[in-house]
């Protein structure tokens, strides 16, 4: 594969710079020296990468690619988004078109050992889900015996969907739309008493209904969807930043520290929050950052819990709630090592 | 018997022949056939404009600044005015657009002053157009001297960058595809067979893989850290290909001028050059009107194709604002406004060829 080839022209330069220690700060320097972190995103994903009407893109992978923005540079607005499509986004990411991808990307074993790429963490558990109109009274997956039940063609969807259904030892009557847009209309149009679709997608879709109020989603997820950002394989020092930057976030929650009152807990007792905000010792050190990397972060971006809000939770008129991606401590599946 | 000597007066002609009374009975309702024909025809009208008409007009919502504003009982514009900005500049500096327009504004100029017959100077004027303007435009898009502030070619999109990669991809195409429809029909052997492989490959391959290839194999093939511009890539894809499509028009063109017209010219001592651009090409590229405009028409439409490779041409912006969670689920709406902008661009461009076709006609069509 072309890929390979280029990392073994990569491997002799490597050598003659005078080691692997080159290779592996390549990233960060390039990133310092444009002053500008190159993010991969949707082009059009609603809740994660979305142009608003002021032309920012807006969302939750966005705001993980400013997360790293803050951490490496200071300022969550130096990001250069680059809107790529789902076939060329890991040559882009290869090729250094782009630093970090971030683009509801799912995380599985093969795209994780084969194409050169690694995925540095979970930024949202997705997961397949039905929507049901309202008014059927249906409130469980269970209940979905014999339904019509419109979907996607040729997506891993369609392939769960059988399987769950066959599982469950029910039937179903599968409606096959091309696009989001048809199913969606299909779903209004009462071709099928269900939609099945990704979660997140699910709740784009209902937003699109004349009555938004008249489907719910059920809360059943059939299928594991692990969405987080990918770095180029051979750089351990720009996968552990992409990687902490979501870690600071998400520990910024545990800890309670909000964009509002982060300079507030700068003088706080707490040892863990003292250490995240860079006052107690330098964490940022061993990857090449200033101390203050995940102040930078909540300042400008919030945690966790404050960037889920703003883009899926209830600021962002999908209301979608925490479930499996609420903090551990709360239920859900996020769970960040400890800055120490 | 009586001799009238005063003519009797004009009278009009009879109501069953002249009208629109009688129009309507002529083309209309000239037999039962027909006229169960246009009934059916009416009715059919009806059906379909009345809700049209209700969506678009009646029952739309033109005036407000979010989604709340909207009724949704008919088509809700305010999507569209909301984004007018971005449909039109896409993602060009809201301070510096501006040089959009004076670039725009300019070209346009240029062209009405090519195409009004009564104005004078027009080779000094087409000289301008071809070569002053692509690098005032340059200077003005994407900026960097003068004291303008750069604008990366990301930030370009909407109907100017539609606009922009239509006009080079025309300006380009036109040129080099005169040039391989004359070395197609060169006797010298390898200008021959490059002229025909070269058109022959650009024109068996579909415009979405050159553009795919572009963006997603040229990548894999430079050294780390090179990249060339998106946008340049998709000119010289664009180009190329149209380049390819515009050859063939021009040499069918340049096959239906006899061959005792190039024989003539070289009777009298001219040089290829001089039969080719005084005698064969004038009356060639005439009655290729239609043949390039519709190829210009097909181009303008296939710029849409630039959306796999991460740009916003007019189609794709308006897509990605259907995704942005304040504004899902109009996307009726977005499409018809992309629509109509198409239309009203690719119909001028069709009236244009007509009114060309006209003016030039000199009695060659038989």
């Amino acid at each position: 594969m072309i890929h390979d080839d280029r990392l073994a022209w990569l491997v002799p330069a490597a050598l003659m710079l005078g080691g692997i220690g080159s290779v592996q700060a390549a990233t960060l320097d390039d990133v310092l020296e444009r002053d500008q972190v190159r993010c991969g995103v949707n082009a059009a994903q609603p809740g994660f990468s979305a142009l608003d009407d002021e032309d920012v893109y807006r969302g939750l992978d966005t705001d993980v690619c400013r997360a790293i923005a803050a951490a490496v540079l200071g300022d969550a607005e130096k990001v250069h988004f680059v809107p790529l499509d789902s076939v060329e986004r890991f040559t882009a990411l290869q090729s250094g078109e782009v630093d970090v991808l971030s683009r509801t990307t799912t995380w599985t074993s093969s795209r994780d050992t084969t194409l050169g790429v690694n995925f540095t963490g979970v930024s949202y558990y997705d997961g397949q889900a039905f929507m049901v109109a309202s008014d059927l009274g249906v409130e469980s997956a269970t209940e979905l015996d014999g339904a019509a039940v419109c979907t996607q063609s040729g997506t891993t969807s369609e392939l769960n969907l059988a399987d769950y259904f066959r599982a469950n030892g029910m039937v179903y009557e599968p409606v096959v739309f091309d696009s989001p847009e048809q199913s969606i209309a299909g779903f209004e149009a009462g071709r099928c008493d269900v939609l099945s679709s990704d979660a997140s997608q699910l709740y784009a879709q209902r937003m699109q209904l004349a009555d938004p109020d008249s489907a719910v989603v059920l809360p059943e997820i059939i299928s594991k969807e692990p969405l987080g950002p990918a770095v180029r394989q051979g750089d351990d020092q720009w996968f552990n930043i992409v990687k902490w930057s979501l870690f600071a976030m998400l520990n910024a929650e545990e800890l309670g520290v909000t964009s509002e009152n982060v300079d507030e807990m700068l003088d706080s007792e707490d040892p863990d929050i003292a250490r995240l905000l860079g006052r107690d010792g330098s964490y940022g050190e061993g990857m090449g950052l200033a101390a203050d990397w995940a102040y930078q972060i909540v300042s400008q971006l919030g945690n966790y819990g404050e960037m889920y809000e703003r883009n899926l939770g209830s600021g962002s008129g999908f209301d979608i709630a925490r479930d499996h991606n609420a903090l551990w401590t709360e239920g859900g599946l996020h769970y960040a090592p400890p800055v120490r | 018997m009586t001799i009238q000597h005063k003519m009797i007066e004009a009278r009009p002609a009879p109501r069953s022949t002249v009208g629109p009374i009688a129009w309507l009975r002529a083309n209309l309702f000239s037999g039962p056939v027909n006229t169960v024909a246009t009934l059916i025809g009416i009715y059919l009208l009806y059906l379909l404009l009345t809700p049209t008409i209700q969506w678009a007009f009646i029952n739309a919502d033109w005036i407000g600044t979010s989604r709340d504003d909207c009724s949704r009982e008919g088509a809700c514009w305010v999507f569209v005015s909301a984004r007018f900005t971005q449909f039109i500049y896409g993602l060009y500096p809201r301070s510096e657009l501006w040089r959009v327009d004076v670039t725009f504004i300019t070209f346009a100029a240029l062209i009405a002053w090519l195409a009004i017959p009564r104005l004078p100077f027009k080779r000094w004027v087409a000289l301008a157009t071809l070569v002053a303007f692509p690098i005032f435009a340059y200077f003005m898009l994407y900026g960097g001297h003068f004291g303008l502030p750069q604008v990366p070619t990301h930030r370009w999109g909407g109907l100017m960058l539609t606009l922009v990669l239509a006009v080079v991809g025309m300006v380009g195409a036109l040129p080099i595809g005169i040039l391989l429809a004359l070395g197609r029909r060169s006797q010298m052997p390898i200008v021959k067979s490059f002229c025909v492989v070269f058109i022959e490959f650009w024109r068996g391959v579909p415009l979405i893989t050159v553009l795919f290839m572009a963006s997603v194999m040229l990548p894999l093939f430079m050294p780390t850290g090179v990249s060339v511009d998106r946008l340049i890539r998709a000119f010289i894809g664009i180009t190329l290909f149209q380049s390819a499509y515009m050859a063939e028009v021009i040499r069918g063109g340049l096959q239906a001028i006899p061959r005792g017209q190039e024989e003539a010219a070289a009777a009298l001592g001219m040089s290829y050059w001089m039969r080719m651009g005084l005698i064969v090409l004038p009356q060639a590229l005439k009655m290729m009107i239609p043949g390039i405009v519709n190829t210009f028409i097909s181009l303008f439409k296939d710029t849409t194709l630039v959306m796999i490779i991460g740009l916003f041409d007019l189609l794709g912006i308006v897509q990605a604002a259907l995704s942005d969670s304040r504004w899902l689920g109009f996307s009726l709406e977005g499409y018809v406004f992309a629509a109509f902008m198409f239309w009203v661009f690719c119909f001028s461009m069709s009236r244009y060829s007509q009114y060309l076709e006209r003016k030039l006609h000199t009695g060659h069509k038989r």
